[in-house]
């Protein structure tokens, strides 16, 4: 395992800029999960990591020494690849060992370790078999066996969990944790599905258009989200968002009319003010309580152990996540109260949270 | 990727150039001859770099082998070639893909054996048959006792007029269109086509000519363009076939022409080679333009249809 | 054979369609083939009247002419060589331009250029170039007088003929293995290079093992075109000399057919040679192809 440094690291294609200046480091030992929609150049970031993209900018450092020129076999990084690249014309045994072959390793030290490694992921059965005669998950499988047996001191993971159906995505990411805690390496994970950068992660980095919005915790980035972007990206179903102004201090005020505290407002951004509260975070009211938001229903979403309540709020949908007990009926009207805590507060100029911290426990990043 | 391989890098930059060498040589060489005069050209080594005689030869070779009617002829027939074949194969595919009839597999298979044997294997029967296209239909007819029939009956026996192609434009270009190449290429075009395509069109009620005309032509151009380009460059470029088919002068097309240029000593003179190769740069030329400029349908061409 | 879901019912329009093109397939393709058969095994009496059946007579005069095994020795030899050859250049030119260093667009362009080539003209430029008494290469009689003249000596006149064939087909080749190479997924030759196999290793390993199939494919065409190409650069190169060195199979068939005017032997020949290129395909198909895909 190994530290892994990256600083003012930037890619062009031609004239687009693709990934602009990232600074980001990387703790032996950590499953860091790089999680943003197509496009925001998160695979490209790990592709630098492993050699497979040349660096325009900036430099990275692989256990202190800087890779920008190293070829990827120098690196000392194995990588997971989206549709598992495994070599049709081997077989599973020969797919696993490649690199070990690639080496000049005896052929019964290979044996042995391909072995091993096999036994590890469950493919002791299939070592004869080629690629296609195999299963989605069994694929992925050979892919990580192929990138265990060189026992990288980086593991790098490119969305491999994309192609799986619902259910073997779930089966696979415990698998993953588990031998990242077996094996101990350092593991960079790119994925756009938030569910499973939050439960890999042991630090989450969200990713937007070629910059870093948020760095930390998975707990700690969805309950403090440093800009609305990660705000409305993290989360199912994704945060609400009002507009609303400000009345008086502790106190603003959304279209409809409605007044809603916020203790310790004293001003609002020039920008203009967004407030966001998360669907499971809205208090129910008895209807009639003063100072109550009255949502009309449009719809109900039937998840079993709950229901989404779909509604307009100001003329935006708004969604309140409530216990399966309560009972509601589409048509009718709810009352809703804002809680104060449960309130984030962003600048709707430049995007970012609104009201900082002195005390930040995450580090929270943008770059230049 | 990240490759730091600046040895390997020259090789293989030496070894593209060597191969650029070799490939474009032999053309540059025939574009320099055709520009030396009688003397320069025959001496050996023929110097590399181009003369100053290229426009009087190439007027000399022109004039002298009536090289304007015949590259006239090899135009008409390239340009039939390619029309024929683009209209004809996509007639057969539509019929082989979109209609499912019994005898649908067997003109498929049919069409498909074609591709096995070029024409160059088979010239000695196809050259019989041009000399009278008619005649298997005679040999027909006599066969299964019609023209018995009917002489019994009205007196008089079915004899077909003998359709004689040879010296013909017919004759140079029916038998290169018989072949399966642009059929292929249509078939797996039209595969790919997805089939909500004709399910909409037929909930909008359109009848097979239609959808035909409407819908699949105008998705087929890109194919189209391939299939021109290839046909273009293989019908222009016919040697066996128009030989044997065309004795009269007035019918030859420019490849032809070639054979008439070779230069053969006489009584012991040194051959004139400046026109022979002014002669097969005249040649070469049309298709080669074909080539350069539509690389793109050609290559694609190419590939979809043998694969 | 896969076919549509979605078809069309009127089975005499399907019909019509394909009309034109089975006429002409049939006209000039079956009746020919048939007719070739029908003349294989005839032969028209000296005097005239109606050809006579003899069996397989004419297949017997043909295989016990050693010219006809000259033609075929020669054709063989043409054939591979040149095969050899055009494939060997074309696979090397399309692995290195598959590489994709700078400037490669460059030679892709014009690589292929030769295939636009009719067989006689490269026949000629070739003729040209290799003269004895012109060109570049008889500048090697000067240092040593009557080593190269292809009008005389047929190995030399074969070498000629074979150097043409093979340049004609070399950009046909690079075509087909460049596109080889390039349908391999390029996560392969990265996975390839995360296990630390090097440029070279990775065309070994991965590349050549993947485009096998196309190896095979191009075998069949090339040896088939070298058929096909070689009646119009023997005939404008050597004639089938010096003393019948280059008398290849197709060109002998035009030579007795039409020069010669004896159709049922040209006939018999053309039966043989249709035979054998089917046997090529067939054998191609049913036992190459299926082993060497991997998807």
């Amino acid at each position: 395992m190994a530290d892994i440094s990256i600083r003012r690291v930037a890619k062009a294609y031609g004239p687009t800029k693709v990934v602009h200046g990232i600074d980001l480091d990387i703790v032996h030992g950590e499953f860091v999960v790089i999680l943003g929609p197509s496009g925001c150049g998160k695979s490209t970031l790990l592709r630098m990591i492993a050699g497979l993209e040349a660096i325009d900018d900036g430099e990275i450092a692989i256990a202190g020494r800087v890779v920008n020129k190293l070829e990827p076999r120098e690196r000392g990084c194995a990588m997971v690849f989206q549709n598992y690249a495994l070599y049709p014309h081997m077989t599973v045994a020969e797919n696993i060992g490649y690199s070990l072959k690639v080496l000049g390793r005896p052929k019964a030290e290979r044996q042995a370790r391909i072995e091993a490694v096999a036994r590890i992921v469950g493919l002791e059965e299939f070592l004869e078999r080629r690629p296609a005669q195999l299963s989605g998950g069994q694929r992925q499988r050979v892919a990580m066996a192929r990138a265990m047996i060189k026992e990288p001191q980086v593991f790098l993971f490119d969305e491999p969990l994309s192609n799986l159906d619902a259910k073997l995505r779930v089966q696979m990411r415990i698998e993953i944790r588990r031998l990242h805690r077996r094996l101990g390496g350092t593991s960079v994970f790119v994925t756009h599905d938030q569910v499973e950068a939050m439960t890999l992660a042991d630090r989450l980095v969200v990713m937007n258009a070629g910059r870093i919005e948020q760095v930390g915790k998975p707990r700690d980035v969805y309950r403090r989200p440093a800009s609305l972007f990660v705000a409305s990206f993290i989360g199912s179903p994704p945060m609400n968002i009002l507009k609303v102004e400000l009345a008086e201090p502790g106190l603003v005020r959304l279209g409809s009319g409605t007044l809603v505290p916020v203790p310790g407002l004293g001003g609002v951004p020039a920008g203009g003010l967004r407030l966001g509260i998360r669907p499971e975070e809205v208090q129910l009211v008895p209807p009639g309580t003063p100072d109550a938001i009255e949502l009309p229903v449009e719809f109900v979403e039937e998840l079993g152990a709950g229901h989404l309540v779909h509604g307009e709020l100001d003329g935006a949908e708004f969604v309140v996540a409530l216990p399966g007990a309560v009972e509601v009926v589409p048509g009718g009207r709810l009352g809703l109260r804002l809680p104060a805590e449960a309130l984030h507060l962003f600048d709707a100029g430049t995007g970012l949270r609104f009201d900082m911290p002195a005390t930040a426990p995450e580090e929270l990043h943008e770059i230049a | 990727m990240v490759e730091r391989t600046p040895l390997l890098n020259l090789l293989t930059h030496a070894i593209l150039v060597v191969g650029l060498l070799m490939l474009m040589l032999p053309l540059w060489i025939v574009f320099v001859a055709s520009t030396h005069d009688f003397r320069t050209v025959n001496t050996v080594p023929m110097p590399l770099w181009p003369g100053a005689h290229m426009v009087e030869n190439y007027v000399t070779t022109w004039n002298q082998s009536q090289f304007g009617p015949k590259m006239l002829n090899s135009l008409i027939m390239a340009v039939g070639v390619t029309t024929g074949k683009i209209v004809l194969a996509a007639l057969s595919a539509y019929s082989i893909v979109y209609f499912r009839y019994r005898l649908r597999m067997v003109f498929f298979w049919l069409i498909f054996i074609t591709l096995m044997l070029p024409l160059e294997v088979r010239i000695v029967p196809t050259y019989a048959v041009a000399a009278n296209a008619l005649r298997p239909f005679q040999e027909i007819i006599n066969v299964l006792g019609l023209s018995a029939l009917t002489d019994l009956l009205f007196g008089v026996r079915i004899v077909l007029p003998e359709a004689q192609l040879l010296n013909s434009y017919a004759g140079l270009i029916l038998p290169l269109i018989a072949t399966a190449t642009g059929t292929f290429l249509y078939r797996q075009f039209f595969l790919t086509v997805p089939e909500e395509l004709l399910e909409a069109a037929k909930m909008d009620g359109t009848g097979p000519l239609r959808f035909f005309w409407d819908i699949l032509l105008p998705l087929s151009k890109a194919n189209m363009a391939a299939l021109a380009t290839i046909m273009f460059v293989y019908s222009w470029n016919q040697y066996l076939w128009p030989l044997l088919v065309v004795t009269d002068p007035a019918y030859g097309t420019a490849v032809m022409q070639l054979q008439r240029i070779v230069p053969g000593p006489l009584f012991g003179e040194p051959p004139r080679w400046h026109i022979a190769m002014a002669g097969t740069l005249m040649v070469m030329l049309p298709p080669l333009l074909v080539v350069v400029f539509m690389q793109r349908w050609f290559v694609r061409g190419l590939i979809n249809q043998d694969k | 054979m896969s076919g549509k879901r979605v078809t069309f019912d009127r089975h005499w329009l399907a019909l019509l369609l394909i009309l034109p093109q089975m006429l002409l397939v049939f006209v000039f393709f079956y009746w020919p083939t048939g007719e070739a058969l029908f003349w294989a095994f005839t032969l028209e009496p000296p005097f005239g009247g109606d050809m006579q059946w003899v069996g397989w007579q004419n297949f017997i005069t043909v295989m016990e002419d050693p010219l006809y095994w000259n033609s075929v020795r020669r054709s063989v030899v043409f054939a591979l060589s040149s095969t050899a050859i055009a494939m060997g250049i074309g696979m090397l030119l399309a692995l290195f331009v598959d590489r994709e260093l700078p400037g490669y667009r460059g030679f892709r362009f014009v690589f292929f250029w030769p295939y636009a080539v009719a067989a006689p003209a490269v026949g000629l430029a070739f003729r040209f170039i290799f003269a004895p008494d012109a060109g570049f290469v008889s500048a090697i009689n000067q240092w040593f007088p009557g080593l190269w003249n292809p009008a005389l000596d047929g190995v030399d006149a074969m070498i000629l003929i074979t150097l043409a064939n093979a340049w004609s087909m070399v950009a046909y080749n690079f075509i087909f293995f460049l596109a080889g190479l390039q349908s391999i997924p390029r996560s392969l030759v990265e996975a390839g290079a995360m296990d630390g196999s090097g440029v070279l290793r990775r065309m070994r390993d991965i590349q050549l093992p993947l485009i096998a199939p196309t190896v095979f494919f191009l075998i069949v065409i090339n040896v088939t075109d070298s058929f096909v190409n070689s009646f119009g650069i023997v005939d404008i190169t050597t004639g089938g000399g010096p003393a019948r060195a280059t008398d290849l199979m197709v060109f002998k068939i035009y030579s007795d057919g039409f020069k010669g005017k004896d159709y049922s032997l040209a006939a018999a020949q053309s039966i043989i040679l249709m035979g054998l290129v089917v046997l090529l395909t067939f054998f191609q198909f049913k036992y190459v192809e299926r082993r060497v895909h991997y998807t």
